[in-house]
């Protein structure tokens, strides 16, 4: 049991944390105090060439040092420091949040790796097995992830949230489960500009740890929903799928209605299936996910976990519940439960 | 009467709850509760008759453990209304969540919209009287009835081209039974459920509860009486005795 909240505004129009903060307080009652955390995208225009690295270090010395080294053998640091954060009597500081602005350079990539996106993927997955004391939890361009142990309205007060104004919001509630509460395992998950919110457990977290390894991902964090950011990565950056047949592959129609499909769409969603067996994604789980154009919604196939939408406007929303919808936008409209596997796209307006 | 109004803004559902039954307590016959958002448990576990008026979104398990009362809501509800309900009448002028009437042993639940996934799921019967009642204006998403082992589900499909169109009907039921407007495509059932044909007597059943729906809405009654249904039931009182026992 968690609580999940996604917000874009389609037309970019900035909205600041202190919403999504009151929103996400409402479904208190599906967390424990063990794990809050936000996503925000829009938040460093000024550095919005830049990727925005957060780090949770144990302390500043050789850890930190060791991440300065990769990122200078990588390419240039244009800013740094530490995340501003105001004392709250519900959290204990136990890592010190930092952020970097970091861009690879061409001359030190030559020959080595093809895309600046490879470059960071490398150093997050470097950096979270190899580095001790240091966790990269959000490595996309301006975007960031804050998060921590505690309560939602705390770890927003924690983070100043209400300082930062996005145009997509994720926010996630934690009820750990099966695997501890710590600053690194409260959502949401990050790589690059995909971000995850999870309700629910990903039994099938063996398989599709396996199949993101083969390509390099390493899962560090002890968490199940670690590997859903990395599977965005790899079926939409680096197999360049759209967000409804990521959808279909981790989340797809059962054979039985695949059968009852006009012969194209049987062709397809067979194909899906075979190709990304690997990647489907088995147990109850209602996620929604932040990227770089928009936010993407979606439940497992059998609906074991709640989701609602609603729109107004340009704003979408999606929820663990609908109450926490009408905090953010008591006018909402078009308020519905999506089907089981079922894709809620909102994207930018053009 | 004596009415009681409760301002629930921003109000946590422990000192709700409390303040509701408090009112119970000093005589109150209706309450009515303004600016509900979210807050959960609304009227568990009260009995008699009071009658709770309910302006805005309840949280998760409205009416839950519920005996007797009338609950009204103006707005659409959360996961599982009437969880474990036992007498009394929930009548939510929207859409509700999934596992709407879960576990219900008595009483009515009338949604004057859709319900989510897993509607009527383990709704039981423990004597011909006190028959839980599930009724959907809407639609239903998938697992409707499931594991249901008593009452009745009755689904409407007002504003639909067809009541149900998602998959996995009475999934499970070994009891009671799930009555659905018009037609219903055989790979829609569940594992254990079967069809059987919608007959005079049926309606005559069904008549009072129809009637009773259509009285909390506004319909007209006279449209939905007659015997264009489909009934779904157990195809066997135990489903899955070949899964689980060995003899």
């Amino acid at each position: 049991m968690c609580g999940i909240i996604g917000f874009i505004d389609r037309t970019k129009s900035r909205m600041d944390g202190s919403s999504i903060k009151a929103a996400l307080s409402l479904m208190n009652e599906r967390g424990s105090g063990d794990g809050a955390g936000y996503a925000a995208y829009g938040i460093y225009p000024e550095y919005a060439d830049y990727y925005a690295l957060h780090v949770f270090f144990d302390n500043l010395g050789e850890s930190k040092k060791k991440v300065d080294e990769l990122l200078e053998q990588w390419g240039k640091i244009v800013h740094q420091e530490e995340i501003p954060t105001t004392p709250q009597p519900g959290i204990k500081k136990v890592h010190i949040p930092w952020r970097y602005f970091f861009k690879p350079s061409e001359d030190l990539m030559a020959g080595k790796m093809a895309s600046e996106n490879d470059v960071v993927t490398y150093i997050v997955m470097e950096v979270n097995s190899n580095v001790k004391g240091a966790t990269i939890f959000s490595s996309g361009k301006n975007m960031g992830v804050f998060k921590a142990s505690g309560w939602p309205e705390d770890v927003a007060n924690f983070y100043r949230i209400q300082d930062y104004k996005g145009y997509i919001w994720l926010g996630h509630n934690r009820y750990p489960t099966n695997s501890p509460g710590w600053w690194g395992g409260a959502h949401p998950f990050n790589l690059l500009n995909w971000s995850v919110v999870h309700n629910g457990e990903i039994t099938s977290y063996g398989t599709n740890q396996r199949y993101v390894e083969g390509y390099g991902y390493k899962c560090s964090l002890f968490t199940d929903t670690e590997v859903v950011a990395y599977l965005f990565d790899l079926l939409g950056r680096q197999h360049g799928l759209s967000y409804e047949m990521i959808v279909k592959a981790l989340a797809p129609p059962f054979w039985d209605d695949i059968d009852r499909m006009p012969a194209k769409e049987a062709e397809l969603n067979k194909a899906v299936r075979l190709t990304y067996g690997s990647a489907l994604m088995n147990g109850p789980f209602a996620i929604v996910v932040g990227t770089e154009d928009g936010i993407v919604g979606f439940t497992d196939r059998i609906k074991l976990r709640p989701l609602v939408v609603g729109e107004n406007g340009n704003r979408l929303y999606i929820s663990s519940e609908e109450a926490a919808i009408r905090v953010l936008d008591p006018e909402v409209k078009n308020v519905y439960t999506p089907r089981a596997g079922e894709p809620i796209i909102g994207r930018f307006i053009e | 009467m004596k009415t009681v109004k409760i301002d629930a803004k921003g109000m946590h559902y422990t000192p709700l709850n409390q303040k509701i039954r408090a009112a119970i307590k000093d005589g109150a016959e209706e309450i009515i509760l303004d600016n509900v958002l979210g807050q959960r448990f609304i009227g568990d576990g009260l009995r008699g008759n009071v009658r709770i008026i309910v302006n805005g979104v309840p949280g998760g398990d409205l009416g839950i453990f519920m005996s007797g009362p009338t609950c009204i809501v103006h707005g659409d509800a959360e996961h599982a209304p009437g969880n474990t309900m036992d007498k009394g009448m929930l009548v939510i002028h929207g859409s509700a969540g999934d596992a709407v009437a879960h576990s219900m042993r008595g009483g009515k639940v009338f949604i004057k919209n859709n319900i989510g996934y897993r509607g009527g799921i383990h709704m039981k019967q423990y004597d011909v009287e006190a028959r839980p009642i599930l009724v959907v204006g809407g639609t239903a998403h998938s697992f409707l009835g499931e594991y249901m082992a008593g009452g009745l589900v009755l689904v409407l499909g007002i504003g639909e081209d067809k009541a149900m169109t998602d998959r996995g009907i009475g999934s499970g039921i070994h009891g009671g039974e799930i009555i659905i407007r018009g037609e219903v495509d055989d790979f829609l059932l569940g594992v254990g459920a079967k069809k059987f044909k919608f007959t005079e007597s049926d309606l005559e059943r069904i008549a009072p509860t129809i009637k009773n729906f259509c009285e909390q809405f506004g319909y007209d009654p006279a449209d939905f009486l007659d015997t264009n249904y489909t009934r779904i039931g157990p195809a066997s009182s135990r489903p899955f005795a070949s899964k689980y026992v060995w003899e």
